[in-house]
């Protein structure tokens, strides 16, 4: 029975939001890998972009709310990723429109693309303060619960609960479906064969008669999607603050890098190594050593590896060993 | 002379304007702008010497600031007896456990074939000292942090002059590079930037989060500064003396005694501050000035000649027998101890220490802004970039708010968006700071003043 207990603790404080945390890093490091696979920069307006799209998932959800249309036990927020996607890959287009396709053409150094993606990183954070301001924003409504801990404990007689929040739930089924799609359109269509192709060599592609305007124009339009869905589904599971977004670019960063950049598989496992490392080093393990040792060992201290203030620091440190390392990443193989 | 013209005109448009907001705002903003702008022009010298001169791309300002922020308090403060008496003995010895993890693991290195072994060994030495560092502080650092934890719970500082903690800052910063730059600066320019930026938020975090150390995010108030206190001067006679002299004319039009006497108090106060501020604004003005000789000189010497050379080519550059890696790190070195520099004079200028308020915003992005609108490579034009763009950062929103009052001038006083408009006003600042960018890496990416190469 200890031992049932022991892996419930595990389950419902480490391994549940791992999950969770580690889909929505997922997803915005597959978004970090595409424009680098592709596009060829490190985009440091990522956190931002995935804020720009859950901005419009925020007021639409009000929006609905206030005209009375709802999903039931879902949320509000699943109905408005349609809407949010399509204004997220707008503002992506014009912002390549208007700022990245000159140097793509005349073929700038990643770095100052990357400067240039530091100047489209405050344009954006301005347009989201300046059209929602800064505060805290929560937008989840529908059931808060898949399985509660008194239920759990009723069902079972254990006295460890369970729980799961719904929002727990939708993160790991959204972002399952979004990825595999994702991978099947790489790997089985057409045009994600040549996306792969103008991938791995840029001059061949353009060679055997690959569009890159369409390449790119695909490309915006995925990162999009994932990014914004990534950013909702965040939103969501905490709550919605544009700081709070412009921080997760790091751990993000660190996901695609460890993962191995401009690898979209490395990308998605690279998002679950981070939020494991993350909270795995920083969970207290006093209540699991209680259920599991003999009572005379028990332990009287907190069994914390890392105090919680140094979460951030966990991942940035696994992210320099990564690249001190292996600087292509812990999956490397083929790109894209 | 005519090769200076367009540098003069842009610093003679630059001042006027910091002297049109004296005239129509206050001296006193004025100078708080000039002096900020001054700090800034300190950063963006550090971070001009590691991009403009080597083309090394530092994403780590913000650490580094942090730094020598630090510095101020460890070296500047009065030390806190008890707290040492507490748990100094174990702060200390865990100081020499850290040193000899990393002179162990630099032995093993050294001595070790690379092997699945020695990795292991490797890690079990960094484990084994993490144990034994766990062990030793956990009740050192409670000791020290419950000594009056609302004033102290620290272990203090060394009492030395504030101004030597400011070499002590360049100092400490020039260790975190030296560190950083062995690890990282074998890494690709766009890993170099993200791994520099995540080194600087440990920094940060550690800083943060260390109470024992510097009081985290508990704040250090009331530091040393090396100019005198308003109170100070207000009761000093010698300064009313001179006020009064100053404003003679303007208090000769007072008839009443007392309401003259008010009137000068007032004029005092006022001069105080401006007073304190130009005593800092003096000894920064110096700061610029040594660095500004310093790095150009280097610039125009066989060494930045060298630089140069690296940078444009590395390969080429190596080939002639120039030492690249060595190079690289130590100007990475150079330009992280002028931006330690920069942030202890800055935590001076505050006279407190807020690690909170370090945010890779404000402290890493702005600065890069202001680097790459001045003129890369360009002393005098990064220093115009550290003006302009700080200029910008603070006057931002009056400016901002000008314009929407201009544009929404025909709506309703209570209309929602004019409303809500005039409450964001702040926020244009990122919006001016990002299209300024854009705009200069588009139309002008040599920035403002560019790179000038005098050919012999």
């Amino acid at each position: 029975m200890d031992f049932i207990n022991a892996i419930l603790v595990l389950l419902n404080f480490t391994i549940i939001p791992a999950l969770t945390y580690g889909s929505q890093l997922a997803l915005g490091a597959i978004f970090v890998t595409l424009i680098y696979g592709i596009l060829r920069f490190a985009n440091f307006a990522t956190g931002d972009m995935m804020s720009f799209g859950t901005m419009f998932a925020v007021l639409l959800t009000y929006y609905f709310q206030s005209l009375g249309i709802n999903l039931g036990i879902f949320p509000t927020a699943l109905i408005t990723i349609p809407f949010a996607t399509f204004m997220m890959i707008l503002y992506m287009l014009t912002i390549d429109k208007f700022v990245f396709e000159y140097y793509r053409i005349k073929k700038s150094p990643p770095v100052q693309l990357a400067m240039v993606s530091v100047g489209v990183m405050f344009v954006t954070q301005a347009i989201i303060r300046i059209i929602i301001g800064p505060t805290d924003r929560t937008f989840m409504d529908g059931e808060k619960f898949i399985l509660k801990a008194s239920e759990f404990k009723d069902m079972t007689g254990l006295s460890e609960g369970l729980t799961i929040k719904s929002t727990q739930g939708i993160t790991i089924i959204v972002t399952l479906i979004a990825v595999s799609i994702m991978f099947w359109f790489l790997n089985k269509t057409k045009t994600g064969t040549s996306m792969r192709a103008y991938s791995d060599n840029e001059d061949l592609a353009l060679l055997s008669g690959i569009d890159p305007k369409k390449v790119v124009l695909i490309t915006w339009i995925i990162a999009g999607i994932l990014a914004t869905i990534g950013g909702i589904l965040y939103g969501l599971d905490k709550s919605y603050r544009p700081f709070v977004y412009f921080n997760n670019m790091l751990p993000i960063f660190a996901a695609a890098i460890v993962g191995g950049i401009g690898n979209p598989y490395g990308a998605f496992l690279g998002g679950y190594v981070i939020a494991f490392a993350e909270i795995f080093l920083t969970y207290a393990y006093k209540r699991f050593f209680t259920y599991i040792l003999p009572e005379s060992l028990e332990p009287n201290s907190m069994i914390q590896l890392l105090s919680t203030d140094y979460k951030f620091a966990v991942s940035f440190s696994i992210l320099v060993i990564v690249l001190l390392f292996r600087p292509s990443g812990i999956f490397k193989g083929k790109t894209l | 002379m005519k090769q200076y013209t367009n540098v003069i005109t842009a610093y003679l448009i630059m001042f006027t304007l910091i002297i049109m907001v004296g005239v129509f705002q206050s001296w006193s903003i004025a100078l708080t702008i000039l002096n900020y702008c001054l700090i800034s022009a300190v950063m963006t010298i550090g971070a001009n010497i590691q991009w403009g001169y080597a083309g090394l791309i530092n994403f780590g300002i913000m650490g580094y600031t942090a730094l020598g922020g630090l510095a101020v308090v460890l070296f500047s403060v009065a030390p806190v007896d008890e707290a040492w008496s507490v748990g100094g003995l174990n702060m200390m010895i865990c100081l020499v456990i850290i040193i000899g993890i990393v002179i162990a693991i630099k032995y093993t290195l050294k001595k070790l074939a690379p092997s699945k072994k020695r990795n292991y060994l490797i890690a079990s030495i960094i484990i084994i000292g993490i144990l034994l560092l766990r062990i030793i502080s956990a009740p050192a650092i409670d000791g020290i942090e419950s000594v009056e934890p609302a004033k102290t719970g620290f272990l203090g500082g060394l009492g030395l002059p504030v101004l030597i903690s400011w070499i002590g800052g360049a100092f400490l910063a020039a260790g975190l590079a030296f560190v950083v730059g062995k690890v990282a600066l074998g890494l690709r320019a766009d890993y170099l930037a993200i791994a520099t930026l995540l080194i600087a938020e440990i920094v940060v975090s550690v800083i943060k989060h260390e109470d024992w150390l510097a009081r985290g995010v508990k704040n250090v108030i009331g530091l040393k500064r090396p100019a005198p206190y308003e109170i100070d001067l207000q009761r000093s006679q010698w300064f009313i003396d001179f006020v009064e002299k100053f404003h003679s004319g303007k208090l000769a039009l007072i008839n009443s005694a007392a309401e003259k006497q008010e009137m000068l108090n007032q004029l005092v106060i006022s001069a105080s501050s401006v007073y304190v501020k130009l005593c800092f604004t003096g000894l920064f003005v110096t700061v610029v000035i040594i660095l500004l000789v310093l790095t150009q000189k280097a610039l125009y010497s066989p060494w930045g000649r060298m630089m140069r050379a690296i940078r444009d080519n590395e390969e080429a550059a190596g080939a002639m027998g120039k030492n690249v890696v060595k190079q690289h790190l130590l100007i990475f070195i150079l330009g992280s101890a002028i931006v330690g520099l920069a942030g202890a004079m800055m935590v001076t200028n505050d006279g407190l220490f807020t690690p909170g308020s370090y945010r890779p915003m404000r402290y890493t992005f702005v600065i890069w802004v202001m680097v790459i609108v001045g003129g890369t490579g360009n002393n005098f034009g990064a220093i115009l970039g550290g003006f302009v763009v700080w200029f910008l950062w603070v006057e931002a929103a009056p400016i901002a708010l000008f314009f929407i009052n201009l544009f929404t001038s025909h709506l309703p006083e209570t209309n929602e968006i004019r409303v809500h408009l005039i409450n964001s006003a702040s926020y244009f600042r990122f919006l001016m700071i990002g299209i300024g960018l854009l705009i200069i890496m588009r139309f002008r990416p040599q920035g403002i003043l560019p790179e000038k190469i005098i050919k012999n």
